[in-house]
This record gives structure tokens, C-alpha cells and sequence, in this order.
């Protein structure tokens, strides 16, 4: 757990709202694993000067490179698009507990919505390095969101696409199109980010079901290492519900753990 | 420190410590071994402890604010016996001090706690956090009366034997009358000061950026009214003071020194970068070299006034 000076390969826009960051790894000696995130230090001005998290897009291995899709929103994701390749950037990490596969899945299904497509992409491309097949269900306000669709087709994963704009992507229909996967195929666990009313379906779908699932959550953090407790969601423990910190003890945690408020 | 012929030693009211450096309580935890070397460390700060097991405040509980950033975490806790039984032991195996931050929802629930605390080999120092912003409605504080510090800090100073730092709270009319009746009390040292209660609007969604609606303001933006607080506390009382809010540098440190602080706490920085307190501790001797201070101490209250 430590700050890396990284330098910026590439740094470019790749819809309205998205961007795409590639950063030099080759520093960073710790294993990065799908589901764990890296603090940014989105600028060295005084505001903004707090860091910001986003989780890891694509671990590249063989070119030793991290890849960060980022939806710029505020102050912070501003200052990120005017940094250029070439130029390095403060990234603490990684940190987290990140999503976990096991070896008896065969199939698993993914469901991401908005900037939580970034999420689970890294752990799609895990997963279908270790045979499995993946399919995945993005949900998108407009089509131009759904960036990571040609990537993930790319590498073996059936995507299915839902938007706002085109009136697929409500709960209903979701969860139609969940059900009828699940008939067509012999799925062993659910996977989730980015929103929470989808969370909510999944949990019921697993709970139904009987399937075991993960869901990447997303907080505001200040430390990112556990001490300031900014970060706190609620979980079941037993009986009992007891918090959790997003930052260390998650921010993957057991589907059927978390309360969805 | 490497350089043995600068001597960092500071004393925060019968508590020695070997420089005057440590975190701000709420900033601080054991996963920050990984990052630094808390031996380097003048105290170490723990979060401040309740009596009973308590759940935080509702979401967001952090956003920025140009230079700053304003928190309501609303103190969760998992209670003392815990907090004795796990959080203070694993620390035993550092030579820095340990102090221990409290909180409490009366006077006598402070006293007890106190009591309680001081019963730990363990604890070296108590801090008595009477000004968070963050659990009480309107942001309101038992530091905010001179009366009620008084009595609140009389009443722990008859429990303990154990140095007694009284965290003071920026929102109000006089620092100085709270400063004063906490030191006639019997507290050894003063904190000045905790967050400045603020608030933030997010001017899209229209909704506050704190889900507590207010919270407490820390970081640079609250620098220079700190340093001014702490030169006002250091007119009235003969007790050390720890200077805390915004510090980010060496030479924020030693603008806190000069004003009449003691030691310093590092709270904000420690979110930008974990290893904060660390560079901070080398400008300190930097600027100590620079200017060929043999000691710290030297420079305590030293703001040249001319009148």
C-alpha cells in the first residue's frame, strides 16, 4: 500500500461524458486484482486536493499497464482530462478487497450499469481467461455510455445492452431479460456494480435462485485506507446489521451481505 | 530524528515527547502501518471513543470545499471495552505515546470514561474531544460554555492522574474565556482547535453535499484563523498548546509554533498523502538547520510583535 508517481501513456476522451486513462504500471509491484481501486491525486493544486477513487478498467500484464475509464463529473475528473500522455500521475493503491471467482462457476453473469460497466469489465476479462463463459447485461443512460460493449465482445463475453434513451433498461425489463438467461443458461453466480436499484434485483435473483453473487460498491472516501470510517455502508452479520468500511472491507462484498438503502 | 544535534523534544503538559508531530483523532489507524513508521511519530492519536457501540452519521459524510473539507462522520464507535480489549493494545509495540481521544454525551459520562482510560498502562494522555460539530443538532458542543468545560474538565481532572489535553472548539464568541476555564480546571493541555461547523450546497441537485446537512471544516482554508486562535490562546494561559487545522508543511507547523503552539496536529494531509506527517517532521528540521535552531523549543510564542 503505497503512493505510485505513474506515468500517463494515453489520457483521451471516449464519449460525452467518459474518458479513458492508460498508465504505466511498471512500478507497481503489488498484484492488481478486478474489483480494487487506486486513489488518484487528480491534480497538485490546492483545489481540488483531495484524492479520488476509481476502480481498475484493465490490468494489462504483459504490457504492464493499468487502464481507468472515468466519468468526469465534478471538479476533480475535470482536472484529470487536461493531464497528457507523457505527464505522471499520484495514484495510491492498490487498495480494496476485489471480486473473487471460483473455480466451479462456469458461467457467470455480470450486470453493470454507468461508470460500474468500468468495474466489472476488469473482472470479464478474468474470468474468460479462466474459461468461463461470461455474459453480460449494461445498462447505460444513452448508447454513446455503453463503451465497454465492443471491448468485452471483443474477448468472448455475450453482451446485452439496455438504455434510458431506448426505453430497456427499467427494472421490469431487466429483470425479464435476467430470468430469461438464467432459462437459457446454467448460470453459477451474479456479479454487480453501478446502481443500486439493479443491486436490489440481483439480491432477489440470487435469493431465489439460490446463487451466490458480489456487488462493487461506490462511497465518497477521504483516506481510502480504512482510518477516517467517511466510507461506511451497512451490512448483515448474522442477525445483526454492523457497518462496514467501502475502502478495506469492501469495496466488493457478498451480494446477499449488503443493505441497499 | 537522524540529526542529533537538532533536539525536536517538546513537553504537551507532563507528557515528553520526542517531536512535536502527530495526527489529528479521526485521521489515524492501524492501516497506516503499511505507509509510515509510527515510531517516527511525536503521539499517536486514536479516534475518539465512546462509551457505548454508535453507528455514523448518514452519507455523504465528506466533500471538498475549495482548500478544505468538511466531514460529518458522526464519531462511530464500537465502545470502550472494545476499543481497550483490541485498539489500544496493538499499539503497545510502538515507543511513541499513546493518546487517547474521548467522547461523551455528559459530563459524568466523560468522568467515567475517563476513569475507565486511565486505568490502561497503555494510555499516556487523554484528549478530551468536547467540541465535535457533528453530533449534536446545530452543530452545539459542551466546549461552546465556559461553565460546562469548567465542570467537565474539573470533574475528569478528580479521575485521573493522566495528562489532560482539552480539545477546544473554534465556534465560538472567545476562545479565550473557554481556554482559561479549561485550564483553571486542571487541563494540562489545550487543542486548538477542532473543525469550524460549515456547510455546503450542491448548487445542481440542490441538496446539501453532507448528508448531516453540516459538518465540520478541516484543511488549509482553516489555517489561518487557527493561527490566530492559538495566538489568542497563548495570551491567556501558562498551559502548552497543540495547533491544529490545516497543517500541510514544516513551515505550517512552525507558523503554529511561533504563534505559541507546543506540537501540531496533522489531520487533512494525512487524506492526500499518507505519508504527510513524515515530510512534515523533515522541513521542520530543514527549516530548524536553515536557521540554526539547536532547539524547537526556541521558536514556541516567538512571532515578532512590533508595537
Amino acid at each position: 500500500m503505497e503512493s505510485h508517481q505513474v506515468r500517463i501513456l494515453s489520457n483521451e476522451k471516449v464519449s460525452e461524458r467518459y474518458w479513458h486513462m492508460i498508465v504505466d504500471a511498471s512500478d507497481i509491484k503489488e498484484n492488481v486484482e478486478p474489483g480494487q481501486f487506486f486513489h488518484f491525486l487528480c491534480s497538485n493544486s490546492i483545489y481540488p486536493f483531495l484524492r479520488r477513487p476509481f476502480s481498475v478498467y484493465r490490468i494489462d500484464s504483459d504490457r504492464n499497464t493499468l487502464e481507468f475509464l472515468y466519468l468526469v463529473k465534478g471538479l476533480g475528473t475535470k482536472k484529470m482530462t487536461e493531464l497528457k500522455a507523457g505527464e505522471k500521475i499520484d495514484i495510491f493503491g492498490p487498495l480494496g478487497t476485489g471480486f473473487h471467482l471460483k473455480e466451479s462457476d462456469s458461467n457467470i453473469l455480470l450486470l453493470a450499469r454507468g461508470v460500474g460497466i468500468a468495474t466489472l469489465a476488469a473482472l470479464a476479462y478474468k474470468a474468460v481467461g479462466k474459461n468461463k463463459k461470461v455474459i453480460a447485461i449494461l445498462s447505460a443512460r444513452c448508447r454513446n455510455d455503453l463503451l465497454a460493449a465492443d471491448y468485452l465482445t471483443s474477448f468472448g463475453v455475450q453482451v446485452y445492452k439496455v438504455t434510458d434513451e431506448e426505453g430497456t433498461s427499467d427494472l421490469h425489463n431487466v429483470k425479464e431479460l435476467i430470468n430469461q438467461l438464467l432459462i437459457e443458461n446454467d448460470i453459477h453466480a451474479l456479479y454487480t456494480c453501478g446502481s443500486k436499484r439493479l443491486a436490489r434485483l440481483m439480491q432477489s435473483i440470487g435469493k431465489r435462485e439460490g446463487l451466490w453473487g458480489e456487488i462493487a460498491l461506490e462511497e465518497n472516501m477521504g483516506c481510502a485506507m480504512g482510518v477516517c470510517f467517511a466510507c461506511l455502508c451497512h451490512i448483515h452479520d448474522g442477525h445483526e446489521a454492523k457497518s462496514a468500511r467501502v475502502c478495506v472491507d469492501g469495496p466488493v462484498f457478498p451480494l446477499e451481505q449488503v443493505i441497499l438503502q | 530524528m537522524k540529526n542529533a544535534a537538532v533536539n525536536m523534544s517538546v513537553d504537551i503538559g507532563g507528557l515528553v515527547l520526542k517531536n512535536p508531530v502527530m495526527p489529528a483523532s479521526g485521521t489515524f489507524g492501524p492501516e497506516m502501518e503499511k505507509v509510515i513508521d509510527f515510531n517516527r511519530l511525536g503521539a499517536i492519536v486514536l479516534k475518539s471513543i465512546t462509551m457505548f457501540p454508535r453507528a455514523g452519521n448518514s452519507a455523504p459524510r465528506v466533500c471538498e470545499t475549495p482548500a478544505g473539507m468538511i466531514n460529518s462522520i458522526g464519531i462511530p464507535s464500537k465502545g470502550i471495552e472494545y476499543y481497550l480489549e483490541n485498539s489500544v493494545p496493538s499499539y503497545s509495540k510502538y515507543d511513541s505515546p499513546l493518546i487517547s481521544s474521548l467522547s461523551a454525551d455528559s459530563i459524568d459520562e466523560f468522568a467515567k470514561l475517563a476513569e475507565i482510560v486511565t486505568k490502561s498502562n497503555d494510555v499516556d494522555a487523554i484528549e478530551l474531544n468536547i467540541s465535535c460539530p457533528n453530533l449534536k443538532g446545530n452543530g452545539l458542543a459542551f466546549g461552546m460554555d465556559a461553565d460546562i468545560t469548567f465542570n467537565l474538565v474539573k470533574k475528569v481532572r478528580a479521575v485521573t492522574e493522566k495528562p489532560i489535553i482539552t480539545k477546544l472548539t473554534p465556534n465560538v464568541t472567545n476562545i479565550q474565556e473557554i481556554a482559561v476555564a479549561a485550564e483553571e480546571a486542571g487541563s494540562d493541555c489545550l487543542n486548538v482547535a477542532n473543525t469550524f461547523l460549515a456547510m455546503s450546497i450542491d448548487v445542481h441537485t440542490r441538496k446539501p453535499k453532507i448528508g448531516n446537512i453540516m459538518g465540520g471544516l478541516s484543511g488549509p482554508a482553516t489555517k489561518p484563523i487557527i493561527v490566530r486562535l492559538i495566538y489568542q490562546v497563548s495570551q491567556v494561559v501558562h498551559i502548552p498548546i497543540i495547533g491544529c487545522g490545516g497543517v500541510m508543511s514544516g513551515e505550517d507547523a512552525i507558523e503554529m509554533m511561533l504563534a505559541g503552539a507546543t506540537a501540531v496536529q496533522v489531520g487533512t494531509a494525512n487524506f492526500i498523502q499518507p505519508d504527510a506527517m513524515i515530510r512534515i517532521l523533515k522541513e521542520i528540521e530543514s527549516y530548524m538547520e536553515q536557521y540554526q535552531i539547536k532547539d524547537i523549543r526556541e521558536i514556541i510564542g516567538q512571532v515578532v510583535i512590533n508595537q
